[in-house]
């Protein structure tokens, strides 16, 4: 048996691994793996994420019972300090010895450090590792205790100081950009794309300086500025450096292998070292004068090493080295791929820029217009997968190539679908799979979706860049097998939700289990139980009192679960309005039960902080005050804003509360597929935000104007004009068969805006449905709405009034004691839950 | 103090078990759903899986982010197996080997559960 040694474990490390274990031969073979990391390998490509959940596990590649499963000895914490070639073993630190008959070095790189005078001072860090982002992390909580305003600055406009700068903004501190060059990402961009990027990222809070070379770090102990020359500083608390990675090559130098002038250790293509038993991998290996850093030739390297290690001598590194990518930096997508920069002896530039949306294309055909050189996508890259294989498989491009990038006009397919493309086409350059393996994995294995290709044959399982282009094989492929691509609500049900509403209300199905029973299969899960509890509210207005334990938590507990298991309450207050009577009774209640309080987005009052066993006290006593349950925790209406109108307002045209309260009074209550909100302005000055509801009421002379589908919530959207200077009555009847319709078709947790941008037709069709009446519909529209307007509930009062219901609000079954495991601490003369850790 | 919490709790197998603590009547879980019983200072997650016909008990902290709340969450079943979703951000656990199903947290511990005389009992090893 031979024994294969690999040092380091990060990504190219494990890849090397998990493709040698994939092999017949490597029973042959004992594999032992160092790691000077203290656990085994992450993905590094998707560090930044970390900022977001904290969670090292997340990011983990495999964990560490992988290794002992597969056979592999994995020894984290333990660095490698010498080779010796002659006997053929290593040392590492802990002074221990072992012998190889293959050695394989993937130690990676290090972030260069530039010197710097100063550099040494505390604050400054680079952006690396896990240990490196949790020692910002406490650094910066420390820093915002002194000075909330803090500032940071990030030494490096490339993609990685980009990302460093994002994880700043994530830590609260103001953040600062510096960059040697004139431009950003200066490897990837041309200057004008520079430009597009930069006042995007402006745009979004990021102070961007470029052309600054930093003469030294300002400070006593801790950095307290740079200085880039007389005169010209910059005042930042604290400095992540990402300026360039080095290789981490020391064990090629010391044990004399053959090296690059500026390092790394030269490889050939099979990846052997100038010594035959030491191979070397990822961004250690220089290979055509060029350290690689990327993570697919890095994943490519390590299979050929493991080729070449277990004797399939055939498989060697491609001459040439795709270095495309694409990335979404702190929301901005950026791409570039083959050539991004060319010289015009080679060919001509494509050029499309909108700076008003931040958005620049660009791309390089050849001279004879035949061929696609590379280019450059800032803003908006979706078309980088399709422009990507056009590249890199030198297919055929339109006689206008402009068309390759130009939004494409109605009716006016875009060019190239991901059929077009030769099964030989790599999709996944990541895990290297074809078209072809994609495609026979759904006609020939059987997976029928994305999730089962992907378990099948690695593809998307990298950096995940082709997943919308596997997306479409999976389902083109389907369909060209004549199989229906369905939307399945889960592996209960095999139907739709527009299917299942039509089945619940067709055969009166009330009860879930019943539904299952009937209609499905299994024992349901945290998927179709809330689902099926929106449509039962939907069709027959049950509150969620009925079948409590297919709710989710805050239509469950009808309040609304927060960070710390406790909840928040908040009373219907319609349309905004107030009496001062109600507002000290609430101010009272909050007092007594020691609630934090705060004017919520929509003109209500949240009261947060509440015990389950609490919440029934609570309500009894804004009940007898008058109040109502205000559905804050429902997927059901929320609030109708409103601006003061013509009661007040010198400038208002009709009385836009009334309308409001009506309206919210109106639909209060009802379930739908998500959350909605309304607005009602009394004016075209739009104080109470109309145009970004989901349904919303301008007045203006002569009537109202109608808009609806705004708000859009992550992907915000203005609403659009449905209907103009209609009377209130008319008003009414419009929204109320626009919400209906949506109510019956939209998809699950799919908001209005996100259901009229998938409607066929649009806004156009909607008016066609609702105005004039297309379908034929609309008069069972105004029945439905009508019934959920008169069967409408309070589900507090209701709880408070079953003892049955009102049983299920304590801790505890078998105690009456509180839960001891929340915690509070004050903020601002208020209380707020204890951080997560 | 976070990671002592974690502690108090570890999968126990039915043959360990040397304590039944006897928590509550049946007819105080909700069927199909879950609710929380304490013992000593445990709080243990218990959900009556009438479409199964069984008991399950497992700890009552998620470990995603330390919160006593995963009694509250919906029951269900993942190819066969059955399991809970936590209400604060799904994660979901296997209700009988503890495992986290959709993504890598840690297990919880899961506890032997019996029924006697319309009494829930929950097996302990201490």
């Amino acid at each position: 048996m031979k024994t294969v040694i690999v040092v380091g474990n990060g990504m190219v490390g494990y890849k090397f691994c998990e493709k040698f274990v994939a092999k017949e031969t490597n029973k042959d073979f004992k594999l032992i793996v160092f790691g000077d990391e203290p656990r085994p390998a992450y993905d590094r490509v998707h560090l930044s994420e970390f900022f977001e959940n904290q969670d090292a596990k997340a990011l983990e590649m495999a964990p560490a019972e992988w290794y002992t499963e597969n056979g592999i000895e994995l020894m984290v914490n333990e660095r490698v300090t010498d080779i010796n070639r002659d006997e053929k073993t290593i040392t590492t630190a802990n002074n221990r010895d072992f012998s190889y008959d293959y050695l394989v070095l993937a130690t990676g790189s290090s972030a260069f450090v530039p010197p710097i005078k100063g550099v040494e001072k505390k604050g400054v860090f680079v952006y690396r590792t896990i240990e490196d982002l949790e020692g910002m992390l406490a650094y910066a909580a420390l820093l915002k205790t002194k000075n909330p305003n803090a500032k940071a600055a990030v030494l490096g406009g490339g993609l990685l100081g980009l990302e460093a700068g994002k994880a700043v903004m994530d830590m609260g501190l103001e953040p600062h950009i510096v960059e040697f060059a004139p431009k950003l990402m200066p490897r990837q961009l041309d200057s004008r794309s520079s430009q597009v990027l930069q006042l995007k990222l402006e745009s979004i809070g990021l102070h961007i300086h470029l052309s600054k070379a930093t003469n030294q770090i300002l400070g006593d102990k801790a950095i307290t500025g740079m200085e880039f020359g007389e005169d010209d500083v910059l005042d930042v608390e604290m400095l992540i450096i990402s300026a360039g990675i080095r290789p981490r090559d020391e064990l090629g130098k010391s044990s004399g292998l053959k090296m690059g002038v500026r390092g790394g250790i030269v490889v050939d293509n099979k990846m052997q070292t100038s010594d035959e038993n030491i191979y070397a991998i990822g961004e250690i290996a220089l290979y055509n004068q060029m350290i690689y850093g990327l993570v697919a030739p890095g994943y490519e390297m390590a299979t050929v090493a493991v080729d070449q290690i277990t004797g399939n001598l055939e498989n060697q590194m491609a001459d040439e080295i795709d270095m495309s990518t694409k990335l979404k930096l702190i929301g901005v997508d950026v791409a570039s791929f083959g050539e991004p920069f060319m010289p015009a002896t080679k060919g001509h530039s494509v050029i499309f820029e909108n700076k008003t949306q931040h958005l620049y294309k660009r791309i390089n055909v050849s001279l004879d217009g035949k061929k696609l050189l590379g280019g450059i996508l800032v803003g908006d890259a979706t078309d980088y997968s399709m422009l990507h294989q056009i590249y890199l498989n030198g297919m055929p491009i339109p006689s206008d190539p402009s068309q390759l990038i130009l939004p494409a006009g109605d009716g006016a397919a875009s060019f190239g679908s991901a059929m077009d493309l030769p099964d030989t086409a790599v999709v996944c350059s990541c895990e290297a799979v074809t078209k072809g393996q994609v495609c026979c994995s759904v006609k020939d294995d059987g997976n029928e979706t994305v999730k089962d290709v992907a378990k099948a044959t690695k593809a998307t399982t990298g950096c995940g860049g082709c997943k919308p282009m596997v997306t479409d094989l999976v389902n083109e492929t389907l369909k060209s097998l004549g199989k229906v691509v369905k939307e399945r609500i889960c592996e209960h049900f095999d139907y739709s939700r527009q299917e299942l509403y039509d089945i619940v209300k067709m055969k009166h199905i009330k009860d879930y289990d019943e539904l299952l029973d009937t209609h499905g299969k299994g024992n349901g899960c945290e998927v179709c139980k809330p689902l099926a509890a929106s449509l039962f509210a939907s069709i027959f207005n049950e509150t969620a009192n009925k079948q409590d334990t297919i709710q989710d938590t805050n239509d469950r507990y009808l309040a609304n679960i927060q960070r710390n298991g406790t909840y928040s309450v908040v009373p219907r207050v319609a349309g905004g309005e107030i009496s001062p009577k109600q507002m000290i009774a609430m101010g009272r209640i909050a007092q007594k039960y020691d609630l934090y309080t705060k004017i919520t987005g929509g003109q209500r009052i949240d009261m947060f902080g509440a015990q389950l066993h609490e919440l029934p006290l609570i309500w009894e006593e804004l009940i007898a005050e008058g109040f109502e349950t205000g559905q804050a925790y429902g997927k059901s209406l929320r609030t109708v804003k409103s601006c003061v109108g013509s009661t007040w307002c010198r400038y208002g045209m009709d009385e836009s509360v009334s309308f409001a309260i009506e309206i919210e009074n109106r639909y209060k209550g009802i379930r739908s597929p998500h959350k909605f909100k309304g607005g009602v302005s009394g004016c075209i000055r739009e104080c109470a935000e109309a145009r970004g509801k989901d349904f919303g009421f301008i007045a203006v002379e002569g009537g109202w104007n109608v808009y609806i589908a705004g708000n859009g919530g992550a992907t915000p959207k203005h609403a659009l004009l449905l209907a103009e200077k209609v009377d209130k009555e008319t008003a009414i009847k419009y929204v109320d068969r626009f919400l209906m319709y949506y109510i019956q078709t939209a998809q699950p947790l799919m908001r209005t805006a996100a259901w009229l941008d998938k409607l066929e037709g649009g806004i156009d069709y909607v008016k066609d449905v609702v105005i004039n009446d297309c379908l034929g519909i609309v008069d069972q529209l105004d029945v439905e709405m009508q019934r959920l307007v008169d069967t409408y509930k309070c589900e507090w009062k209701e709880a408070i009034e079953t003892p049955e219901i009102r049983a299920k609000y304590t801790h505890f079954v078998n105690s009456t004691e509180e839960d001891e495991n929340i915690e509070f601490v004050s903020l601002r003369d208020q209380k707020m839950p204890a951080p997560w850790v | 103090m976070i990671t002592s919490i974690l502690k108090e709790y570890s999968l126990t197998a039915l043959e360990q078990v040397t304590t039944w603590y006897k928590a509550a009547e049946i007819t105080k879980f909700p069927k199909n759903g879950g609710a929380c019983v304490k013992y000593k200072n445990k709080q243990i997650a218990v959900f009556n899986f009438t479409r199964e016909g069984k008991w399950y008990a497992c700890q009552n902290l998620c470990p995603h982010k330390m919160e006593m709340v995963l009694s509250r969450g919906m029951i269900g079943e993942d190819m066969g197996t059955p399991k809970v979703a936590c209400p604060l951000h799904k994660n979901t656990f296997s209700l009988e080997t503890g495992e986290n199903l959709n993504g890598t947290l840690d297990a919880i511990a899961t506890y032997p559960i019996k029924i006697e005389d319309g009494f829930v009992y929950i097996g302990f090893s201490e």
